[in-house]
């Protein structure tokens, strides 16, 4: 399982997994994909490195997933996925090439308002690494 | 779990333990309590308690629930010179508000065209999902909107100084400055302004359906059957980015409290904190500047059918902000900061915050229900000044959460419904109808009754709606 949406009153909690912290942060990009456009295939037009810069691992978690209300509201990119994720768990450094679309060839199905450190963590569970955020929506 | 204990029929206490500084007060009934019981919301309120400087109490309203930092319908008020301002009081949704307009339509009027009519408010104003506002503005012109709010845009012929008059803080929060308000925040600013956005953001055609006292009712020029119409927007992408911007400013100056990240702050003399504060007022600016545009657009819209319309500023309320108001603390009049997060202001008679023609009767409070409920007009009252700083409810707020809601409830059944109800219904997203439905919602009408019974408010009017735009 990449991702699963958990319950919560007002907003959006989901859980996104990995083998690596790597793999977590792509899956936690896929929950909030998925909850932006639903299961639609977002062409693959456009090609872009990102580089995050974090405190610790909860924020480069949420200056990395806020990274993509960015693009989408100034840059108008509506990103498919994320290749060549490398994280560096000393300085918090992530570095990633994105790859998407004009995000004006699509309808958006759920409008995001920010990422929030609510009940966020980022944590090894036995051999996996487990990300948990809300999203105010 | 959280002990609480009942100190009346609507009153409950966290009582006062560990790292509280002072207790919990929660305004609701039994049933509403245990609403809250069933997600993290006395966690929060106890949570809030912990904060530096705090005064009283952490207070919750009737319709208080989970939230992030402060619970939705978290209310705290704090020392000046020994508490804290934390974005996590204000919400990231900065201004997220209510405009409530009159007409001078009846129900009549608008009965058998009333679809048509939706339909083209639907066309002219902005909404939805990744829609853009219809102004194109320079970074200059943004700088002035940040600064001067809903005055702004009346300068600019969207509208009439009667409008700002209507608008808490005339529509326009003092030392905001745009220099405050980073450069990503602006950016998402800028394509925004003038759009309703989504989520529960709405503009609603009303009927007054009951009137409760007749004479603060003429006086506010309202009587049965009469249109009125109600906008709910915020401060869109630059609040949002404000809020984030600022939260890791403060946590990279000063850490942040273990019990919570989300309620990270910073002294409110600190730089950081006056910073903020200018940052919020920006974004409150932008928020009553937006509201003053998709009036300008509602007028413009109902005038192409209704040659003589006219519609009048009723008032205006915040309900995500953190002010500077004087409150009595210990006996003492002193100016205290206020957060109110998913909560409106209620002041009593002759403060001077409120319209010099309200003044006398109290400050207009504006309570929107659910998508297909009705909707309050309210006055605040001495009461609330002294048990709330001055504060009551916002809304009927959530039991249920989206995921439920799209499980189990059907958009366009929903749409149904409301429609056999008489209700007309326009959205760009079927999925949002779900997600919003009634349904998902306390009883908005069980809230305005505590908050009427403990004295917050006083009912005026109730509106009824008669067509909903959603975005």
């Amino acid at each position: 399982m990449k991702y699963k949406f958990l319950n919560h009153t007002a907003d959006i909690k989901f859980q996104a997994f990995g083998k690596t912290t790597e793999q977590s942060f792509r899956n936690s990009f896929f929950a909030m994909k998925n909850l932006l456009i639903g299961r639609k295939k977002i062409k693959g037009k456009i090609k872009k490195e990102i580089k995050i810069f974090g405190m610790d691992l909860n924020n480069l978690l949420y200056n990395f997933l806020e990274e993509f209300l960015y693009l989408l509201e100034v840059e108008e990119i509506l990103v498919e996925k994320v290749e060549k994720i490398k994280i560096d768990k000393e300085t918090f450094k992530l570095t990633a090439v994105i790859v998407g679309d004009s995000a004006k060839n699509y309808k958006l199905a759920q409008h995001i308002k920010a990422i929030t450190y609510s009940q966020m963590f980022v944590k090894k569970i036995k051999t996996n690494w487990v990300c948990q955020v809300v999203m105010d929506i | 779990m959280i002990k609480i204990k009942k100190i009346s029929n609507y009153e409950w206490e966290i009582p006062k333990q560990r790292e509280m500084k002072v207790p919990g007060k929660i305004f609701a009934s039994e049933n509403l309590i245990k609403e809250m019981q069933k997600d993290i919301t006395l966690e929060q309120i106890e949570n809030v308690a912990k904060l530096p400087g705090i005064i009283n109490s952490s207070i919750a309203m009737p319709d208080a629930h989970q939230g992030y930092g402060f619970s939705i319908g978290g209310v705290a008020g704090f020392d000046v010179d020994k508490g804290v301002i934390s974005p996590g009081g204000v919400g990231y949704d900065i201004n997220c508000s209510v405009r409530l307009l009159k007409t001078n339509l009846t129900i009549k009027d608008i009965e058998k065209n009333k679809k048509q009519i939706i339909e083209k408010l639907f066309k002219n104003v902005p909404s939805g999902v990744g829609e853009k506002g219809k102004i194109k503005l320079s970074k200059e012109e943004l700088d002035e909107v940040l600064k001067n709010g809903a005055q702004w845009a009346v300068k600019n012929k969207y509208g009439f100084e009667e409008d700002w008059k209507h608008t808490e803080e005339n529509g326009k929060m003092e030392n905001a400055n745009p220099n405050d308000v980073g450069q990503r925040a602006k950016a998402r600013g800028l394509p925004q302004l003038g759009s309703l956005g989504a989520g529960n953001h709405f503009l609603e055609i009303q009927e007054v359906s009951e009137i409760f006292d007749d004479k603060i009712a003429k006086k506010f020029g309202l009587e049965k059957n009469q249109i009125t119409i109600m906008i709910h927007c915020g401060s869109r992408g630059l609040g949002h980015q404000v809020a984030s911007d600022y939260i890791k400013l403060m946590e990279k100056e000063y850490g942040f409290p273990k019990y919570d990240r989300e309620l990270i702050n910073a002294p409110i003399k600190s730089e950081l904190g006056k910073k903020y504060f200018s940052a919020m007022s920006c974004a409150a600016n932008f928020a009553f500047a937006n509201k003053q545009l998709i009036t300008h657009w509602v007028r413009q819209t109902m005038k192409e059918i209704f040659k003589n319309f006219k519609a009048e500023v009723v008032y205006d309320v915040c309900h995500n902000i953190a002010k500077f108001e004087k409150h009595f603390v210990d006996g003492k009049e002193k100016e205290i900061l206020v957060m109110r997060k998913g909560a409106t202001r209620a002041f009593g008679a002759g403060r001077k915050e409120i319209p010099e023609d309200y003044r006398s009767i109290g400050q207009p409070v504006i309570i929107p229900g659910s998508m297909g409920t009705s909707s309050y007009l309210l006055i605040g009252t001495k009461e609330a000044e002294k048990i709330s700083f001055g504060s009551t409810a916002h809304g009927a707020g959530r039991i249920e959460s989206r995921s439920k809601a799209l499980k189990n409830l059907n958009g366009e059944k929903i749409k149904r419904e409301l429609n056999e109800k008489g209700i007309e219904v326009i959205s760009g997203s079927i999925k949002n109808l779900a997600e919003e439905a009634p349904q998902v919602y306390k009883n908005v009408d069980e809230v305005i009754e505590i908050s009427d019974k403990v004295g917050l408010t006083k009912k005026i009017a109730k509106l009824k709606p008669v067509a909903v735009m959603k975005g």
